[in-house]
């Protein structure tokens, strides 16, 4: 019994460096990837999250023509094409009548055509799906530190502009009367949130990288009441997500995109049902009201 | 230095929300900004707090810097979902001394408790804001303003959807204010209110219509010219030359400057 544990469980780590630098880039991610997710859920961004890891696609099809299937290549691109993205559709539903969703679509579909335009000219169908699902088998050195330090970065940079992000949503006019322009705290939460997708799409490619940041912080309001406890809830599910992705994506040789956000999803499902703020069955159990 | 508003002119797609209103509040007492909907009251405040841009003309803060205000807008900008404690959002009231990074001092915590003591919800700290009904959760929102200390403070609409009892609460605190020598400006929909604690007032109709004593201002006469004035929305209005023709001075209703210092 403990054989088999151990089999499923440890020994692929023990064995495979690659799998050790899959699930330590995993653990870093899981740390970027749920506070990040938790603030796009609060900040009612979850479908810009999706538009930005869309939109990170042809830049890392360029990143990718020109050095192949290396990570800080391919980052780079999809960092400057997901940043223009945001920019440039935040500008339209700033000077347009056009509202800042739809402006997402408009230039998310556009960058995603362009990008599958560019991967399926220049690339092989292979590297389409590589770059599209993510492969933890690529994962080298230069992709773990470049995880690492996003992971690192993103977690120092929260911390700092913790309380004026929260209060810039919980309650903007008081953030604006007192004198505090939010506009570049929401800025620098959006460089935070490229950052973040750049870092996933390794593991999880461009289609999935923002899976592992909207699952589990949706899933963490069905179980937490404080912010405090949201994020970590959110952490933790990210971090069983991976562990759990990694296992199934090497023992049944699957592509570990899919399957980590697929074991996020199933978490996901788990918290609906049993969340102990607000999922189903919690409800259901009919509990005598208080005196007072 | 006074706290005044010169030839002040702020439109909404170029239609004007207040046009050409000049006038000086009482320092250290309370006013009442008195209107039909659509008058420019909210427009007037927001325009103190520099939430928004006037067209033309100016408002004077009299030597108050505008961190030393505290605003307190219409309650359905506060997003309520988000699970932040009742304590976290009367804290944020001590941000002149925490500003954006710095950390909550131990006299801050002291302040925040008394100031919801104040208010009667001393026991609902830890509670999410989620869990209060909105008279409660007015009354957190004036324990911010008690912990912000301001020398002005700005209410919009405080009382609109709060029940009698939480509204009769929260009135002596402005009456408090008063006698702690702050300014206080409200807008306001209840005649009775203003009347009882609003010693001055300003009848406002995008035209100051009145500004002085509440009992000269708040006249039938002035009532219904108020009325008469209000919510006229031309789509094809021409363009206004005010400004071009005369001294800002003279190009509206005299406002009395009711001063007391």
């Amino acid at each position: 019994m403990l054989d088999t544990l151990y089999m499923l469980l440890v020994q692929p780590f023990v064995e495979f460096g690659f799998m050790r630098r899959a699930l330590l880039g995993s653990v870093a991610l899981a740390l970027g990837c749920g506070p990040i997710g938790l603030f796009l859920v609060m900040r009612r961004m979850s479908l810009m999250g999706d538009a930005l890891s869309h939109a990170v696609l042809p830049g890392a099809a360029v990143g990718f023509i020109l050095a192949g299937l290396s990570l800080p290549a391919m980052g780079i691109g999809g960092f400057v094409a997901g940043m223009s993205v945001a920019l440039i559709a935040g500008l339209v539903s700033r000077y347009t009548t056009v509202k800042e969703d739809a402006s997402f679509a408009a230039f998310y579909l556009l960058a995603l055509a362009l990008g599958v335009l560019l991967v399926s000219r220049y690339g092989s169908n292979v590297d389409l799906i590589h770059i599209l699902f993510g492969t933890v088998l690529a994962v080298d050195d230069a992709a773990l530190l470049l995880v690492a330090s996003i992971a690192t970065l993103t977690l120092l940079v929260l911390a700092v502009i913790y309380r004026p992000l929260l209060l810039e949503s919980y309650d903007p006019a008081f953030l604006q009367a007192v004198g505090v322009r939010g506009g570049i705290y929401h800025l620098i939460f959006l460089v935070l949130v490229v950052l973040n997708l750049v870092a996933g799409f390794q593991a999880l490619g461009t289609l999935m990288s923002v899976g592992l940041m909207m699952i589990p912080a949706t899933s963490a309001r069905l179980w937490a009441n404080t912010v405090e406890g949201m994020l970590l809830v959110a952490v933790g599910i990210a971090l069983l997500s991976g562990l759990g992705g990694l296992l199934c994506s090497y023992h049944f040789d699957l592509p570990s995109g899919p399957v980590i956000i697929l074991f996020a999803s199933s978490m996901y499902i788990l918290s609906l049902l049993f969340g102990s703020a607000g999922g189903v069955l919690p409800r259901l159990v009919r509990q005598r009201h208080l005196a007072h | 230095m006074s706290l005044s508003l010169h030839n002040l002119t702020v439109s909404y797609l170029r239609h004007p929300a207040v046009h050409h209103v000049s006038g000086t509040f009482a320092k250290g007492d309370a006013t009442a900004i008195f209107g039909p909907n659509g008058a420019g009251k909210s427009t007037i405040l927001k325009a103190m707090v520099g939430l928004i841009k006037p067209d033309s003309g100016q408002v004077s803060l009299g030597g108050i810097a505008p961190d030393q205000i505290a605003y307190l807008p219409q309650a359905a900008q506060i997003d309520r979902s988000l699970p932040v404690s009742v304590l976290d959002t009367v804290l944020t009231g001590a941000w002149r001394h925490t500003g954006a990074f710095g950390a909550v001092r131990p006299a801050d915590k002291r302040a925040a408790f008394a100031a919801l003591e104040t208010v009667g919800l001393a026991e609902f700290a830890q509670r999410p804001v989620a869990a209060l009904s909105s008279g409660q959760f007015q009354r957190v929102l004036f324990a911010r303003i008690l912990l912000q200390d301001a020398p002005l403070i700005l209410l919009d609409e405080p009382f609109t959807a709060i029940d009698a009892s939480t509204t009769f609460d929260l009135l002596q605190l402005v009456s408090r204010w008063r006698a702690e020598g702050r300014t206080v400006i409200a807008v306001l929909h209840d005649y009775e209110q203003v009347r009882a604690y609003f010693p001055y007032t300003l009848l406002l109709s995008k035209e100051v219509i009145a500004w002085g004593k509440t009992e000269t201002v708040l006249t039938d006469a002035h009532l219904q010219r108020a009325n008469a004035n209000a919510s006229h929305w031309h789509a094809r209005a021409p363009v206004c030359h005010v400004d071009d023709e005369v001294a800002p001075s003279l190009s509206v209703p005299s406002a009395a400057p009711a001063v007391k210092d």
